[in-house]
């Protein structure tokens, strides 16, 4: 029955539908960014602070240039949020590849920050003058330009622009990761980083780059969630997209095609939380936990999926199977 | 500003930086035991939360904070197992199953929370102990001698923790199991078990650091009410460079920063609430680029073990 409740809301009329894709598109957006993290070896965890990072730096961006017509100020909106994101996770980066830091506490530590400073910049300086001028202070900023807004793809649904948006920079990031020298090298440097500076590549500095691109992305998810969904930042605009889209980024397999189904079965998973806590009282934090699972799956699978390829491997060949790194041949320069 | 450091406001903050320390000081010595063997356990947040809950639910059930307390270190030591049976047998990415179960015990723990409580209640946690003679020091004795229990144990942990790691045969094998497993084994250490029985001792005392905020803090569960400790512990493990006392440094460091934020803006000192509590993430950042040395780092941290890999 509490499936059966799911199930309705994700998919069953087309609301529902045109909700699921909408709770896809920040999570496609910022499982692109993981994808290309993890492929250089980068954990980032900071996928919340980046995401919060965009968002304010987007709503800001706009605020402040409201008379901007939109062929200009939209565009630009997105770009400040994925730069913002890209900022965010400068710092991590840069730790990392400079002093060998551990990526994963210090991008804990931005979202933490990220937060905080939300916190403070929607209740004074990003506060919504309407807001105070009614009394009630709810911490939100105030309402971006109508120009900046997605356009809603069904009338009355949440479904806007930016899921094709979404979904063309899935293609754009397979494109990078194997047809480009940076993918390439993202890729060598998350398989083998001795071998990888032993061919010449900078190590570090794709280390770094790769976190960036990382949290442009979740910068990005940041700026289309506020441009196509609330058209301002409230508190909790993260939607947990931070975390949940590291889940989809694993569920497809860390490829960026792969991401986009894996997204919509997680957005529908949210949709149908949302849905079944309301019709049936089982709370919207199962999926979370299911998530965790996902991921624990996940995770433990890669072992036998190891086993397999080298039984095959072994069985195809006795002499010498050439390593994964050096498998492909490097690209011309 | 000039009437902040008054007597009776440092005597404040070294009393909440002893309470603040306790729920780090459980989950960071925890998670020493378990890098030190060479896993990384980044899901001591969601098992704290575990802990808080089960905790918690018990006292809020049975009246008894005893069974709490072992409550939790139970829930904590199940999720411990969970985590060594996907990070040490499945040899899973540790970074990411660490996340997983994170937020499995968020999750859980949320659930749980809602179906079986609904809103914040309140119990009557652990009673604060007077230490008898210790507590009548003038000033100093109220501050640091008269805590519950779970605060005074937080503190005896440390020593206990560096005698096990550096003074017995258990915790040589734990050091030689995380600097070079293939060594351990050979020598005939059984490297899977010691690195199970760390990673679920340190899932017992991150329970029981949850706890210690559920039953002895605050006395109520929250969701999430964590809320990022489990992710400073370890951070703080790095920090303190493995070692229990260094991790004890930290641990007070940080406590002490954070303190010293709170009575802030208890007195109304003009910094705004939410820049003051990013403080100790910042803290922490900086203590992380800091400390950048590595010594005392375990060769094989977030290294799987495999039988006959070089």
């Amino acid at each position: 029955m509490a499936y059966g409740a799911m199930l309705r809301g994700a998919f069953g009329s087309l609301p529902g539908l045109a909700q699921t894709l909408a709770k896809a598109t920040p999570l496609l957006l910022v499982a692109l960014g993981i994808i290309i993290a993890f492929r250089a070896k980068v954990t980032n965890i900071g996928g919340e602070g980046q995401l919060i990072a965009g968002a304010m730096a987007a709503t800001a961006f706009a605020l402040a240039l409201p008379t901007w017509p939109g062929w200009l100020l939209l565009p630009l909106t997105a770009l400040v949020g994925a730069l913002a994101g890209g900022l965010w996770a400068l710092v991590p980066g840069l730790l990392k590849a400079r002093l060998a830091v551990n990526e994963i506490l210090t991008t804990v530590m931005m979202n933490a920050i990220a937060v905080q400073l939300m916190n403070f910049l929607l209740r004074g300086p990003m506060l919504d003058p309407a807001q105070v001028a009614a009394g009630t202070n709810i911490p939100q900023s105030a309402a971006l330009p109508e120009q900046v807004w997605l356009a809603r793809l069904i009338p009355r649904t949440l479904l806007h622009a930016g899921f094709f948006l979404a979904v063309a920079l899935a293609a754009l990031v397979a494109v990078l990761l194997w047809r480009t020298t940076l993918g390439y090298r993202i890729r060598a440097v998350g398989l083998s980083p001795a071998a990888s500076r032993y061919a010449g590549i900078p190590v570090e500095r794709v280390t770094a780059l790769a976190m960036v691109l990382s949290g442009a992305f979740c910068g990005l998810a940041g700026a289309v969630e506020v441009m196509g969904i609330h058209h301002r930042v409230v508190e909790g605009i993260t939607g947990n997209y931070g975390f949940n889209g590291i889940v989809a980024a694993l569920f497809g397999g860390l490829h960026p095609l792969g991401a986009i189904p894996a997204s919509v079965l997680f957005g529908a998973l949210l949709v149908g939380a949302d849905q079944m806590q309301r019709s049936v009282q089982v709370p919207a934090a199962l999926i979370t936990m299911l998530n965790g699972l996902v991921v624990l799956m996940v995770v433990s699978s890669a072992l036998w999926r190891q086993r397999r390829a080298a039984r095959r491997q072994s069985a195809v060949a006795a002499p010498s199977p050439a390593p994964a790194a050096s498998a492909e041949p490097l690209p011309p320069t | 500003m000039a009437d902040f450091f008054t007597w009776t406001t440092l005597l404040g903050i070294l009393h909440s930086t002893v309470r603040l320390a306790t729920p780090y000081l459980y989950a960071a010595v925890g998670e020493t035991f378990a890098q030190r063997s060479g896993v990384v356990n980044l899901g001591v947040e969601g098992m704290m939360l575990m802990g808080a809950f089960a905790g918690f639910y018990v006292v809020f059930t049975t009246g008894s904070p005893l069974a709490g307390v072992l409550a939790a270190a139970l829930v904590g030591a199940l999720m411990g197992a969970l985590m060594a049976l996907v990070s040490v047998t499945f040899r899973a990415e540790q970074g990411i199953s660490g996340i997983g179960l994170h937020l499995v015990g968020l999750g859980l723990s949320s659930m749980l929370f809602k179906l079986l409580l609904g809103t914040v209640q309140g119990v009557d946690g652990l009673p604060e102990l007077r230490l008898p003679l210790l507590a009548d020091i003038p000033a100093i004795g109220p501050v640091l001698f008269q805590h519950s229990i779970l605060v005074y144990m937080a503190f005896l942990l440390v020593p206990i923790a560096a005698w096990v790691l550096d003074r017995t045969t258990w915790g040589l094998n734990i050091r030689a199991v995380g600097d070079n497993p293939q060594a351990a084994d050979a020598a005939g250490v059984p490297v899977l078990l010691i690195r199970y029985a760390t990673v679920t001792l340190g899932g017992a005392l991150a329970g029981v650091g949850g706890a210690s905020l559920s039953i002895s803090a605050l006395n109520i569960f929250q969701e999430n009410m964590t809320g990022g400790i489990g992710f400073i512990a370890v951070a703080l493990v790095y920090f303190g460079g493995w070692r229990p006392y260094g991790v004890l440094l930290g641990v007070l460091l940080f406590s002490l920063v954070n303190s010293i934020q709170l009575w802030m803006q208890v007195s109304g000192v003009g910094i705004a609430s939410d820049l003051a509590v990013m403080m100790p993430y910042v803290l922490t950042i900086v203590a992380l680029a800091f400390s950048t040395r590595r010594l005392g780092q375990p060769s094989a941290l977030t290294k799987p073990f495999t039988r006959g890999s070089a």
